[in-house]
């Protein structure tokens, strides 16, 4: 029994001894994390990669530091300028997806170039219940504003209405919440997206054959809303037929086994139309290890240009869209800090400024979405531009 | 074969009725008890809004459901079994709150409704462990698989909101005059119940004697497959009423609902000092556990770490409280042979 219980003891202590460790581990890392995140964004978006991936270097690098003071004089409409020092929790749906990452990167310039900062905080999993713990942190943490992009439109509002009770600007972008008064950052018009994929692939394939799309979850409400202004924008291509529109559920595997399928059902097929990164890498890379098919199908959707930089060099997709994730970030951010300094943003026709993209006009409550603005037309990326973007 | 009794601490005391080894008990839960109060002046010393008036409320919110969920779960593994299926009954209790009350029924018939669906679903789980005598483990990734499943055929991508507001108040206001949200008031009443069924009744007597030796138990007279059944069924309702906490505190009830937390829940009875293989463990140790995880996931989200190396902290616990007993039991059988030889 003596035996046992030193056995114990010192196993209690090695315990002790392996938590204190992690317990360290997790403070020294952290302890480089204030240090660099008091001038600037947090580490985990640290502002040198945003720098160097945002598209906004193309713009205007020179003009960083002043887009407030030139847009100033242009806009009446920014009353007292953006107060110093504003601190906003940008609350993506998990903390890995590369899409969120680059739009908080976005974000993060923003308010550097305002003289704020940046936290980016979310779960592993796109659930409302992991981003709460990160509305509950931006509360006691007293920031000035929240960008959410919302893992469910109702199941945060308690928590947003708690910050909002507690004076945080709340502002949504990429997934709205159904939550009252707070702005949305709409990435593109649904319609755009919906007609403007099925005009590039229609230039691309001379109008002519069977097309079909490759979607991502039957459930998911974008792409159906896509989906259903690509079959509208069809009629006006009366020699091209859509034969099938399959799911495979933004997974690569799924993907690829309805991709299989809808080639072996059709074989004259003349195009895809794969609104989904995951689906449209997906169809490019099985493309690519079949050139033969090439000669008569093309591949178009929304695709990532990092993940599809390979496939538009070697010729097997000619042309893709997009919008700029890091500019939807950019604007939300700029949105934010217009808010936490006063400006009204959630009435209909209200402008406010938002840095080199500019100024924009507050759309009216339609369809069940508040009060929105539009970030702009889609990208559309091809040999010439897609190596100009690091996203 | 003397040294047996004498060195490896038997498990049956002088007067040869099965009891837990106290003494084991109070050593790891001592160092909980450390590990708590370290944890505390961590996130004390990392974030000025560690512990304070809300910040004890929103732990209480996080973990309410979570901890609750833990109860009969430990209870469960103190048999030698276990019970996966915990979130996923969450989810499909919260799912079908939503639509019975979407499709009008009066919201507290449709709470009971569900409390009794979360019964029958724990007893389903009982019947093919204890009747057809599949193991725990297999059968409760299946109904993990099965809750979630009709779950998501009930309501699909859709999700069922707008419940009345005099509930999801749960989820922003604690219990008057307090700072405790609902489910942790709630969780230290059952906690409170379960810890005298365990440690002060003759039923958790049995429970413990299962966990050590199901067949000596049996030969005993104790009824092993009842109890089990019972304790399955509780899991059922317990964690259906979780799913009900969880609905109203997110105002939401969604197929995915809970998605992953079994994982939270049996490293938090585990890190509690109840062994994975039955018999050892006590309610006070799953508590302390509770508030361990509690205030080191807050201080870890308040320093903005991100979730991923939270992670890594909720896994290594979990690894840390399954190996080390194990180690220690080695370390002694080595000390024991080696006291023989000398």
């Amino acid at each position: 029994m003596i035996h046992g219980s030193r056995t114990r003891r010192l196993s209690a202590v090695t315990f002790a001894v392996a938590l204190v460790t992690l317990a360290a581990g997790c403070s020294s890392s952290k302890k480089s994390t204030p240090a660099a995140s008091t001038p600037a964004p947090a580490a985990t978006s640290s502002s040198a990669p945003a720098a160097t991936s945002a598209p906004a270097a193309t713009s205007a690098p020179a003009a960083t530091s002043a887009p407030a003071a030139t847009s100033a004089p242009a806009v009446s409409a920014a009353p007292a300028g953006i107060k110093k020092g504003l601190v906003v929790y940008f609350i993506p749906k998990d903390t890995q997806n590369p899409y969120e990452v680059i739009a908080d990167k976005g974000g993060a310039a923003a308010l550097a170039e305002l003289g704020g900062k940046v936290v980016v905080s979310s779960g592993t999993a796109d659930t409302a219940a992991a981003q709460i713990p990160s509305i509950q942190a931006a509360i006691q943490a007293k920031a000035d504003a929240i960008v959410i992009a919302g893992n469910d439109p109702s199941a945060l509002c308690p928590s947003l209405a708690q910050a909002q009770a507690a004076g945080i600007k709340v502002v949504s972008f990429d997934s709205d919440v159904t939550c009252p008064s707070h702005l949305f950052i709409n990435q593109a018009n649904t319609e755009q997206i919906g007609t403007s994929e099925v005009d590039l692939l229609a230039k691309e394939i001379n109008s002519t054959g069977q097309i079909a799309i490759l979607s991502a979850a039957a459930t998911a409400t974008n792409q159906n809303a896509w989906i259903g202004y690509m079959k509208s924008q069809l009629a006006k291509y009366p020699n091209m037929k859509l034969v099938s529109t399959v799911y495979g559920n933004d997974d690569p595997a799924t993907s690829l086994t309805v991709l299989q399928g809808l080639l072996s059902a059709y074989p004259n097929l003349a195009g895809i139309i794969s609104p989904t990164t995951v689906g449209i890498s997906t169809a490019a890379q099985y493309l690519d290890n079949h050139k033969s098919l090439l000669s008569k199908l093309t591949l178009t959707g929304l695709g990532l240009p990092s993940q599809m930089k390979t496939y538009v060099n070697d010729g097997t997709v000619k042309a893709f869209e997009l919008w700029n994730p890091s500019d939807l970030g950019y604007l939300a951010g700029y949105a934010a800090a217009q808010a936490a300094s006063g400006t009204d943003i959630t009435t209909a026709g209200a402008t406010f400024a938002a840095g080199k993209l500019n100024t924009y006009t507050v759309l009216p409550a339609a369809n069940g979405t508040g009060p929105s603005v539009v970030l702009g037309p889609p990208t559309v990326f091809d040999k010439s531009n897609v190596n100009d973007f690091a996203f | 074969m003397s040294f047996d009794l004498a060195t490896a601490p038997p498990r049956l005391d002088q007067a040869g009725s099965v009891r837990p080894s106290w003494r084991v008990l109070v050593r790891w839960e001592t160092a909980l008890v450390f590990i708590f109060v370290g944890a505390l002046f961590f996130g004390a010393s990392e974030s000025p809004h560690f512990m304070t008036r809300t910040d004890v409320f929103f732990i209480g919110l996080n973990m309410g459901e979570i901890a609750i969920m833990a109860l009969p779960l430990t209870l469960i593994v103190m048999t030698g079994e276990i019970d996966l299926s915990v979130a996923a009954m969450l989810g499909l209790s919260s799912t079908l709150l939503g639509y019975l009350y979407q499709n009008h029924w009066p919201i507290w018939l449709a709470m009971a409704a569900v409390l009794v669906i979360g019964a029958v679903g724990g007893a389903f789980n009982g019947f093919l462990v204890t009747k057809l005598g599949l193991p725990s483990i297999a059968v409760t990734i299946g109904t993990l698989a099965l809750f979630r499943g009709i779950a998501e055929i009930v309501l699909g991508a859709k999700s069922v909101v707008n419940f009345p507001t005099k509930f999801t108040n749960i989820g922003v206001k604690p219990i008057p005059h307090t700072e405790l949200s609902y489910s942790a008031g709630i969780f230290i009443v059952l906690a409170v119940v379960y810890g005298v069924v365990l440690h002060a009744t003759p039923a958790g007597r049995s429970m413990i004697a299962i966990g050590l030796q199901s067949e000596a138990a049996f030969f005993a007279g104790i009824r092993v497959k009842r109890i089990k059944f019972v304790l399955y069924t509780l899991s059922g309702v317990v964690c259906a009423f979780a799913g009900i906490l969880w609905t109203y505190r997110l105002s939401s009830s969604r197929y995915d609902n809970g998605l992953g937390l079994e994982l939270d829940v049996v490293a938090i009875v585990l890190f509690g000092g109840v062994s994975i293989f039955g018999g050892r463990g006590s309610i006070f140790g799953v508590v302390i556990a509770v508030l361990v995880f509690g205030s080191l996931k807050e201080a870890l989200t308040l320093m903005n770490i991100s979730a991923q190396a939270q992670n890594i902290v909720t896994g290594g616990l979990l690894l840390i409280s399954v190996i080390l007993p194990n180690v220690a039991d080695s370390l002694r059988r080595v000390r024991a042979r080696a006291g023989l030889r000398a």
